[in-house]
């Protein structure tokens, strides 16, 4: 549905996107994720056609999006960062206008109507949007992206500025609506797009870093993930017991947390797993375990790891990926977690 | 282009500038005639000459706000991300406020009414002078148009676009300062309040009609490609 080959973008001389490729299939909902200035609302305001690019080429259900804008354009329905509305205007007026700039087919009122129950501003259909809080102005541009039933949805950051439950039933309404739409979604919000995207693309300074399911991507890094366990004991005694330990690489105090039990943070060797290990070592010397966990890698995570590993390269590296054998590193990683579900995951899913 | 004329055009008296606009109109064609009126004069198209400074002074208000205002509240990318044409969100933009200038000599026609049903008078003369009007204000509000899509604030646009405006209209009274013979020449001719005067003569003046539209014309086209540049900024 959308194909982005080899795009670059300078402003100036300012490289804002940096051969950046992807496709995204017909009925996909994929998340952007990258901090501030990673080059996100570039790539979509490139797909939308309000900016032009450098180098590269993109193109929306096969149509070039140079050569015939304004097709492109019609199968999209966007929702920038900052909702563009006419604040003079009155919600249904602005809806109304959106509908006519569209070149919109579908009966007016009707259609109209529907998309306001669906977001649920019906109730201020004749407020002035000057008028209106934040959350709701970033629903009449939800709104206006989705006049005309586009096929395609871009929406940056959609739920900036919603209460906790406006932002559940907007999540609710892009899971909906990615059922029969393609959806491209950015968001700081990272369990938002744990929770709506079956794909996350993570870029960085303008490179795309990683481009996998949520689930896979957790995966890939959790080899290197340490163990946290609660017991109650001597702080010191207890961290040369557990370094005693054949496969662990090194064990730190978290600090008291409860009376007279402490939180240790074991990291194994390599990709060992030493959950036995330690259970029984701890037994073995009298001590009570509280809670033993590993220390899950959630989005969050992966997303500061890979942000701050310094370059992409390094960011790349993390994932075990090269730049050119993105793809068929995906495919294998996939395999081989599939093979090993449910078994003790922080085993060998380095592609 | 028609959801976007409607837009504009509504837009204006959702805002007192429309109303302040027509008002100055309003108020100065009525004295003028009043004035025409004491003296006895038949012909009404001195009095829309005369409205060329009131002109000046207003077309910057018209099209300040025309695509600066978009662009300092963003909304310029649900204009340039719909399924329509640079050049018909330009044209879209200039007809309204070419609508609302129009309107703005509204009154001058009711005056002419009201004079020719006492005394014969030379329609066509009015009509032309009242042509020519339009034709000024599309030239201008055209400049106005480039100068507000430069920019994104609404005052400096009509601040530029006031001196534009004087500098444009009047630099025929700056012509003998030139020494340059020929350069004279051509700011005495280029200066659009010659042209508008050529109009009051009773005559269908092509050379001057040519001048405006190709004026207004080749500043739209600009404003298009002033929008097209920013996408590639």
């Amino acid at each position: 549905m959308i194909e982005v080959k080899s795009l670059s973008k300078k402003y100036g001389s300012y490289l804002a996107v940096d051969d950046v490729s992807f496709s995204i299939e017909k009925g996909e909902v994929v998340g952007f994720l990258g901090p501030n200035g990673a080059g996100k609302s570039t790539i979509m305001n490139i797909i939308t056609g309000y900016l032009s690019f450098t180098k590269g080429n993109v193109s929306v259900d096969g149509i070039d999006v140079i050569d015939n804008p304004e097709a492109a354009k019609k199968r999209i329905g966007y929702l920038p960062e900052i909702p563009p509305l006419y604040t003079d205007m009155k919600v249904k007026e602005y809806l109304y206008f959106i509908y006519d700039l569209k070149k919109v087919k579908f009966p007016k009122a009707p259609h109209i109507n529907e998309i306001m129950r669906l977001v649920k501003i019906d109730n201020v259909s004749n407020r002035l949007i000057k008028n209106l809080s934040k959350g709701y102005r970033q629903r009449v541009g939800f709104a206006g992206a989705l006049v005309g039933n586009p096929d395609v949805l871009i929406l940056d950051e959609p739920t900036v500025g919603l209460d906790p439950k406006q932002i559940i039933e907007i999540r609710n309404l892009i899971s909906r609506l990615g059922k029969n739409h393609t959806i491209i979604l950015s968001s700081h919000i990272l369990s938002e797009i744990q929770a709506v995207c079956e794909r996350v693309i993570i870029i960085n300074k303008g490179q795309i870093i990683a481009d996998d399911t949520p689930d896979n991507l957790a995966r890939k890094l959790s080899y290197d993930t340490s163990l946290v366990a609660r017991i109650v004991c001597d702080e010191k005694d207890m961290i040369s017991t557990l370094s005693g330990i054949d496969g662990v690489s090194s064990v730190t105090s978290l600090g008291k947390k409860e009376n007279g039990a402490y939180d240790f943070n074991i990291v194994p060797e390599g990709d060992k797993d030493v959950r036995a290990a330690v259970f029984n070592k701890v037994k073995e010397s009298g001590k009570t375990m509280l809670s033993f966990s590993s220390d899950a890698v959630s989005l969050e995570q992966i997303f500061l790891r890979l942000t701050e590993a310094g370059d992409n390269e390094a960011a790349r590296k993390i994932l075990g990926i090269s730049k050119d054998d993105n793809n068929s590193a995906d495919t294998a990683a996939q395999t081989q977690i599939e093979e090993s579900e449910g078994e003790n995951s922080d085993s060998d899913i380095q592609a | 282009m028609t959801a976007i004329f409607k837009r504009e055009f509504k837009a204006y008296f959702r805002t007192p500038i429309g109303y302040i606009v027509l008002a100055a109109y309003f108020m100065f064609l009525g004295i003028y005639f009043s004035l025409i009126y004491s003296y006895g004069s038949p012909d009404l198209s001195s009095l829309l000459l005369a409205m060329s400074v009131v002109v000046t002074f207003t077309v910057p208000i018209i099209t300040m706000k025309l695509m600066s205002e978009d662009r300092r509240q963003k909304v310029d990318q649900v204009l340039l991300t719909s399924p329509v044409k640079l050049s018909g969100i330009v044209l879209g933009k200039f007809f309204a406020a070419l609508c609302v200038y129009a309107i703005g000599f509204s009154p001058a026609v009711i005056f002419e009414i009201i004079v020719a049903s006492y005394v014969s008078v030379n329609v066509l003369s009015f009509i032309y002078s009242l042509f020519g009007m339009i034709l000024l204000g599309a030239a201008l509000i055209s400049i106005g148009m480039l100068i507000s899509s430069l920019t994104e604030s609404p005052v400096i646009s009509a601040i530029l676009t006031l001196v534009v405006n004087i500098l444009v209209l009047y630099m025929s009274s700056f012509s003998s300062m030139v020494k340059i013979s020929w350069l004279s020449a051509i700011i005495e001719k280029a200066a659009f309040i010659s042209a508008v005067e050529s109009f009051g003569k009773n005559v269908f003046s092509i050379p001057d009609i040519v001048y405006f539209l190709s004026i207004t014309a080749a500043f739209l086209f600009l404003c298009v490609r002033s929008l097209e540049k920013r996408r590639w900024a």
